[in-house]
């Protein structure tokens, strides 16, 4: 399974005539923009005054950081910029570490040492995700409030950890999947024990899918709004809660919503981007012929 | 150094009925080279996985050194196995891969680089050692892999079709050296390959197997000379021996209506078999052209030209149906394609009896 993989360099089909390949060109760059606007009117908006955000759109202005020192020291909702964030930061950090860590023997077993109706078990775990999670809010609530887990950080890592659990799963077994049995078999010959076939072979080997999956993780419980504002809506919730409570009741801040926005955006832009260089390269190449 | 011991030992995959190896007995001597030789599907890989402890022994023992490990995990054998596409570990570097085993056996750094270092000078590795498999050529990787097994000098090496990812001249030159390191090394050692001229060329003693059965396992001369039956017959030498199928008629057989004269051991051997349609094998440097018109007719319609020697197809009038004999001809024949020609049996020739036993 290939994530994330750099487009070959064009080259003009024979024949192909050369006003439709700009076109073309052309029409990727739209689209691609069209995807990339709405981020950048946000990280623009940002930098504005209010008035200037309000306004008609204007692309050239005096661009000041009022908004973002507004937004990270205002004390108005529940929750403040610094908590939000930290929070964020353990409760991704910990229930990705929980997911990974439960995943990578589940990956293994369903890819290398399947036993009876692995399919089935691999399909329960997706099934998991079929149930909308509307539907299950309200147990979840009960079970919470009766665990003295409401407005908990505890209760989300439990969550989110459950919630990543079917992804990295399906996404690991599928690299494990792609390692050549005979190179588990050399190490078993070679005399490593289960644990040493692991972590020396296998393991260097799909890096880069591990990489990718904790990313996924790390990006999904990041963004994760609903689980967060239904059981924990206070001052123990994640960065969407904190973006959310920035909207006021008396009138339109455009700007410093945006500049929250932005701020709650710009981890996830980053982690994505500085990933996306390094899992391209390839699984397992020179492992065999 | 070990000897090694197959005791009826079977292999039935999941959901088969046919065993893959089916109650294979063999013995195999301390420093001994024995290839195991078959076409796809004969079982040899798998008889090697059985050894190699990457298959379950459904019936039957195998014993390294009178140990049965029979039960043991692979980890536990004492054996070095070089793989089809070598396995190189991708992470690691030439040298890693080569002291892989050792770390594993917890020999400590200095002597561990030692030892990677004398066998990779051994193998003109030297200049690779910090280099990833993905870096290197085809070759290479070949002597990477063997280098993983040597360095460790197991009890046994197993080789699985070690040299079939090699360019054709690339393989005859590492198959002398890879008989001439076994030699050197005195470490018994079993090859699996489908090519019976690697087979020939590298065994001290050759198993062929056919569906999971061992057929004969001898020298590879004795192989060639006294094929235990059919298949054997037709499976070992290249190009293959001439086997045509020839009704008995009065104690006598005869190919293209020539009758073909037997020792009397043969005449009484054969006597001694009820049925009428036998099997006649000739081998093609057992067959002549003869200058005086005496002899089986025929038209000749391949030549094969390799410069040293040539092989010449014939068709052949044979008990009502068209059958080609090759026949050995010296590099330089005159004989041409359409040339109409007599051919005389100069050597031994096979009798197989009905069920393919040779007689």
């Amino acid at each position: 399974m290939a994530l994330f993989t750099r487009a070959p360099k064009a080259e003009p089909i024979l024949g192909q005539n050369r006003v439709v390949a700009h076109l073309l060109a052309l029409l990727t760059w739209i689209i691609g923009l069209l995807f990339f606007f709405p981020l950048f009117w946000l990280t623009l908006n940002g930098f504005k005054e209010e008035s200037v955000a309000n306004g008609s759109p204007v692309l050239f202005f005096d661009p000041t950081l009022d908004r973002f020192s507004e937004v990270t020291e205002s004390s108005t909702g529940l929750l403040s910029f610094t908590e939000a964030f930290g929070n964020s930061f353990w409760i991704v950090l910990i229930s990705t570490a929980i997911a990974m860590i439960l995943a990578v023997p589940a990956a293994y077993a369903l890819a290398i040492r399947p036993m009876r109706m692995w399919r089935d078990v691999l399909f329960f775990f997706i099934s998991t995700k079929f149930l909308p999670i509307v539907g299950a809010i309200m147990p979840l609530w009960i079970i919470a409030r009766d665990l003295d887990l409401l407005g908990t950080r505890t209760v989300l890592v439990v969550l989110y950890t459950a919630m990543n659990l079917p992804l990295a799963v399906w996404m690991l077994r599928s690299f494990f999947a792609e390692v050549p049995k005979e190179l588990i078999e050399a190490a078993s010959i070679d005399g490593a024990s289960l644990m040493g076939q692991i972590r020396q072979v296998i393991l260097p080997i799909v890096a880069p899918g591990l990489a990718a999956t904790a990313l996924l993780c790390v990006i999904f419980a990041w963004n994760e709004f609903f689980l967060a504002v239904q059981l924990n809506p206070t001052g123990a919730s994640t960065m969407p809660v904190w973006v959310n409570s920035q909207q006021k009741f008396q009138g339109q801040f455009l700007a410093g919503l945006s500049a929250a926005s932005v701020l709650a955006t710009f981890p996830v832009v980053i982690a994505g981007w500085v990933a996306q260089k390094r899992m391209i390269r390839g699984l397992a190449m020179g492992a065999i012929k | 150094m070990a000897e090694v011991r197959y005791e009826a030992a079977s292999r039935i995959y999941p959901g088969s009925e046919i065993p893959a190896v089916n109650k294979l007995d063999l013995d195999i001597s301390n420093g001994e080279l024995l290839v195991l030789v078959g076409p796809s599907g004969s079982g040899k890989s798998t008889a090697l996985r059985m050894l190699a402890g990457l298959e379950t022994v459904n019936e039957g023992r195998i014993f390294i050194n009178d140990v049965d490990v029979t039960l043991k995990p692979p980890q536990d054998r004492d054996i070095a196995m070089v793989f089809q596409n070598y396995a190189l570990y991708p992470s690691m570097t030439v040298g890693e891969n080569m002291g892989f085993a050792l770390k594993q056996a917890k020999v400590p750094k200095a002597e561990r680089a030692a030892q990677v270092l004398e066998a990779a000078r051994i193998l003109d590795l030297e200049p690779y050692l910090d280099r990833k498999p993905k870096n290197l050529s085809g070759g290479q990787r070949q002597r990477v892999a063997m280098g993983r097994a040597i360095v460790r000098s197991p009890q046994v090496f197993l080789m699985d079709e070690p040299l079939s990812n090699l360019d054709a001249k690339l393989r005859v030159q590492t198959r002398t050296e890879l008989a001439d390191l076994q030699a050197r090394l005195g470490t018994t050692m079993v090859y699996v390959t489908h090519d019976q001229v690697e087979a020939m060329t590298m065994g001290h003693r050759v198993a062929v197997l056919k569906d999971g059965i061992l057929q004969q396992v001898a020298s590879p001369r004795e192989l060639y000379r006294r094929p235990k039956n059919r298949f054997v017959a037709g499976f070992i030498g290249s190009p293959a021996m001439n086997l045509l199928d020839v009704d008995r008629i009065d104690g006598q057989f005869g190919i293209a209506g020539t009758t073909i004269g037997l020792t009397d051991e043969m005449k009484a051997a054969a006597s001694a078999v009820d049925g009428t349609t036998f099997g006649i094998g000739v081998r093609p440097e057992h067959l002549e052209f003869t200058g005086d018109g005496d002899g089986m007719a025929g038209e000749v319609v391949v030549v094969e030209a390799l410069g040293s020697e040539s092989f010449l197809h014939v068709k052949v009038q044979h008990e009502g149906r068209d059958e080609l004999l090759v026949v050995h001809e010296a590099g330089d024949t005159d004989f041409g394609r359409g040339d109409n020609v007599t051919i005389a049996v100069k050597g031994p020739v096979h009798i197989f009896a009905p069920d393919g036993e040779s007689v």
